[in-house]
C-alpha cells in the first residue's frame, strides 16, 4: 500500500464521518420540525419518560443546545435517550434487541445472494446466449424490478397460505426462511448480472487465451484464472446490497412478523415514538455508510490497476 | 485522342454530365435524422416495443376507465343515506353482486359488474386498483419532472460556471449522494405526515393534490436530483469538448447552430432517457412508502397501500393482494424495460 492509497482511505473515512454527522443533524432537525417537537409533541407520553427526557436534554433550553447534547451522547456513549412510548426502555436497548434477529436475517441473505449470484453469473457467462443464459437473464430482470414487498407477499401467499410449508410468524422455527429468500432475491439478481458481465469481460482477455492455448482445462481456467478477477466488481456492490437489505427488511419484517429492527422502526413510525425513529434511522444509516466505506476501500486495495482519482 | 497543347488534361471530363450520369449520383435513400434512426432501432427491439404497448395501455386505462365505470374509489356500495348498512356488499368475490343489486337485476336492470369484487368496506375493488395505478403513475411522472427540473438547473449551472461554483455544488452533490436515501425518505415522510401541511396549502391549488402526495414530491425533490444533476453536468462538460463541436466551429458554424444542431440533440436523449428511468424508481418508492403507511391518505388508494391493506386478509382474500402486486410489477418492469430500450436505441454510447 502506498501513500496515495493511504491518503485515499483517510479521505474516504473523513467523508463517511461527515456523512454520519449530517445524517444525525438532519434527523434531529427534521424531527424537531414536527409540531411540538419530538420530545413534547405527544400527549400520551408517560410521566417517567418525560422526566427522563427533561433531565437528559433540558427541554426548556434552546434547540441548538439540545442538539449538542444529543450529538455528544451519541458520540460518547452511543446513547439515544429513552423511548417515549415503551416505558422504561432505552432506544439503544430496543435497537440492540431487534438487531439480534435482523443481523442474522441480513447476513444469511447476503451470503446466499453472494454465493448463488456468482454461481449463476458464471454459468450465464460460460453458456452465453444459450438457453440457460436466457433463462437466468429473464429471471434476474424480473427480480431486479420487483419491489421487495411484492416479492415477500407473493412468497407468503404461496408458501405459507397455499402450501403451509412455513410458519407465517417470523419468530417461530423456520419462520426466517421466507424472509431470507425475499431479501436475497434482488441482490442475487444484481450480483448475477455483475458477475456475468465482468466474467465475459475477463474471458475475453489475453491471459485466458494463453491459458487455453497451453491446454488448461475449462474448470481450471474458471476457478484458477477467471473467477478471481471477475469477482472484483462485485465488491463494489457490497454497500448498495446492505442498503437494499436494510430498507428491504423494513417491509419484509413487517410482512413475515419478524421481531427485528425493521419492524421496530416501522411500528415506531406508526406509534410516533420519535426518539426511537431518530435512533433507528441513525444506527441504520451508520451501518450503510460503514459498509459503503469498507467496500470502497476493499475495491481499491484488491485491484492495484484501479486508478485513484 | 490526346490533343496537342491541351496540358494533358482530359477535356471530356469537363463536359456537362448527361442525365444518366446525374441519376447515378442521386442519393437513393433519403437521409435519416437522428430521431428516425433511433425509432428504427427501437422498433427492432421487441421487448421494448411490448413494454411500450403495456405502458400505453396502463396509462390509457388509468385515465379513461373511470369515465366508464359507474363507481367511485371511495363509494361504499352498502351504505345508503337513511338505511342500515347493507353488509352483503362487503367482501364480494369477483363478478358477484350485492343484495339490492340482485333485486334490481331481477327487475331487468343492467348492473355494471364488480370485476374484482369489493373490499371489506363494500367499495368496488376494480375502480380502486385503477385509481391506485393512476396515483402511482402520476406520482412517478411528476416526481421525475421535479427531479429533472432541479437536476437540470443545478447541473447546468455547475457545468457552465465551472471553477469554484462547480466545486462547491459537486461537493454538496457528493454528500447527498452518500446519504442513505431510503432511510431519509422514510424519516422525512414520517415527519411531514405530522406537520400541518394541510393547513398551509388550504385554499391554494395544491389542496386538490393532498398533503401526502406533496410531501412525497418534497422528498423526491430534496434527495433524488443529485444523480440527474451529475449526469447533466457531465454531459455539458464532455459535449463542449467533443471533436464534432470543434469541427463545426472550424467549418464556421455559429454558436446558435452548434447549440441547436449539435449539443441539444445529444444532451436531450440522455436527459429524456434518465427521466424515463426515474419514473419506475419513483413509483417504486411511492408504493414502498404507501406500503409502510407513509404514502397517500385513505380513502385515496395507491397500489402500495392497496397491497398493504390486503395483507391483513391474505388468508381469505388473496386476490386483493395479488391484483395490485401484479399491476405494480407490470408497471415497474415495463417502464424499466422501456427505458432500457430507449437508451439502447437513442444513446448507444451510454450502454456499457
Amino acid at each position: 500500500m502506498n501513500t496515495k492509497t493511504l491518503w485515499y482511505i483517510l479521505k474516504r473515512i473523513g467523508l463517511s464521518l461527515l456523512t454520519v454527522l449530517i445524517v444525525i443533524t438532519i434527523t434531529f432537525f427534521v424531527m424537531h420540525a414536527v409540531p411540538g417537537g419530538p420530545f413534547l409533541g405527544e400527549k400520551a407520553i408517560s410521566e417517567a419518560a418525560k422526566a427522563a427526557l427533561e433531565a437528559k436534554y433540558g427541554l426548556d433550553k434552546p434547540l441548538f443546545e439540545q442538539y449538542i447534547t444529543y450529538l455528544k451522547d451519541i458520540i460518547t456513549g452511543f446513547d439515544f435517550g429513552p423511548s417515549i412510548k415503551q416505558r422504561g426502555r432505552d432506544v439503544i436497548d430496543i435497537i440492540a434487541d431487534g438487531m439480534k434477529t435482523s443481523a442474522k436475517l441480513g447476513a444469511v441473505a447476503a451470503v446466499i445472494a453472494l454465493i448463488s449470484g456468482t454461481v449463476l453469473g458464471s454459468v450465464a457467462a460460460l453458456r452465453r446466449n444459450k438457453f440457460i443464459d436466457r433463462v437466468i437473464m429473464v429471471m434476474t430482470t424480473a427480480f431486479v424490478s420487483m419491489p421487495s414487498f411484492i416479492m415477500g407477499t407473493f412468497l407468503l401467499l404461496f408458501f405459507t397460505v397455499q402450501l403451509a410449508l412455513f410458519p407465517a410468524n417470523g419468530s417461530e422455527a423456520g419462520g426466517l426462511v421466507l424472509p431470507i429468500i425475499t431479501l436475497s432475491l434482488s441482490p442475487m439478481a444484481n450480483i448475477t448480472r455483475l458477475t456475468r458481465s465482468s466474467m465475459l469481460d475477463v474471458l475475453g482477455q489475453d491471459y485466458i487465451r494463453t491459458a487455453k492455448a497451453k491446454g488448461v482445462s475449462g474448470t481450471k481456467i474458471i476457478f484458477g484464472h477467471a473467477l478471481k478477477n471477475a469477482l472484483i466488481p462485485v465488491v463494489t456492490y457490497f454497500g448498495p446490497m446492505l442498503a437494499y437489505i436494510v430498507t428491504g427488511s423494513l417491509v419484509v419484517e413487517q410482512i413475515f412478523a419478524v421481531p427485528g429492527i425493521g419492524r421496530a422502526f416501522v411500528s415506531s413510525i406508526i406509534n410516533r415514538d420519535y426518539t426511537l425513529i431518530m435512533g433507528t434511522t441513525i444506527v441504520l444509516a451508520i451501518l450503510i455508510v460503514v459498509m459503503n466505506l469498507i467496500s470502497d476501500i476493499l475495491y481499491k486495495i484488491i485491484d492495484p490497476r484501479i486508478k485513484l482519482e | 485522342m490526346k490533343k496537342l497543347f491541351s496540358m494533358h488534361l482530359n477535356v471530356d471530363a469537363f463536359l456537362p454530365a448527361t442525365e444518366e450520369e446525374k441519376a447515378y449520383m442521386v442519393q437513393m435513400r433519403p437521409s435519416t435524422t437522428f430521431f428516425r434512426d433511433g425509432v428504427k432501432r427501437f422498433v427492432k427491439n421487441k421487448v421494448a416495443l411490448v413494454s411500450l404497448i403495456i405502458v400505453v395501455l396502463v396509462v390509457l386505462s388509468s385515465i379513461l376507465l373511470p369515465l366508464f365505470i359507474p363507481y367511485s374509489y371511495d363509494q361504499m356500495l352498502g351504505v345508503q343515506l337513511g338505511k342500515p348498512v347493507d353488509a352483503s356488499y362487503n367482501n364480494l368475490a369477483p363478478f358477484e353482486y350485492g343484495a339490492t343489486e340482485l333485486e334490481r337485476m331481477e327487475a331487468g336492470e343492467k348492473i355494471f359488474p364488480h370485476i374484482f369484487g369489493t373490499d371489506s368496506q363494500g367499495r368496488d375493488y376494480f375502480i380502486r386498483v385503477v385509481y391506485g395505478a393512476r396515483i402511482s403513475l402520476a406520482v412517478g411522472f411528476f416526481a421525475s419532472i421535479i427531479v429533472l427540473i432541479i437536476g437540470m438547473t443545478v447541473g447546468s449551472i455547475a457545468g457552465y460556471c465551472g471553477g469554484k461554483v462547480d466545486l462547491v455544488i459537486m461537493r454538496i452533490v457528493d454528500i447527498i449522494y452518500s446519504l442513505p436515501d431510503m432511510l431519509l425518505i422514510i424519516l422525512l415522510a414520517s415527519a411531514l405526515k405530522q406537520t400541518n401541511l394541510d393547513e398551509i396549502i388550504k385554499g391554494t391549488a395544491l389542496e386538490q393534490i393532498g398533503a401526502n402526495i406533496i410531501s412525497l414530491f418534497i422528498v423526491f425533490g430534496v434527495l433524488y436530483w443529485v444523480s440527474m444533476s451529475r449526469l447533466i453536468r457531465g454531459q455539458i462538460l464532455s459535449l463542449r469538448e467533443q471533436e464534432y463541436v470543434l469541427a463545426a466551429r472550424a467549418a464556421g458554424a455559429r454558436g446558435k447552430w452548434v447549440i441547436f444542431k449539435h449539443l441539444m440533440p445529444n444532451c436531450i436523449s440522455v436527459i429524456i432517457i434518465s427521466t424515463a428511468l426515474q419514473i419506475p424508481s419513483a413509483i417504486f418508492t411511492e408504493s414502498y412508502l404507501s406500503f409502510l403507511g407513509l404514502g397517500v391518505n385513505a380513502p385515496m388508494p395507491s397500489l402500495g397501500s392497496l397491497a398493504s391493506d390486503a395483507l391483513n386478509g391474505i388468508n381469505s382474500y388473496p386476490s386483493r393482494l395479488v391484483i395490485p402486486a401484479i399491476v405494480i410489477s407490470l408497471i415497474v418492469l415495463s417502464l424499466n424495460l422501456l427505458g432500457d430500450g430507449l437508451r439502447d436505441a437513442f444513446d448507444p454510447k451510454l450502454n456499457d
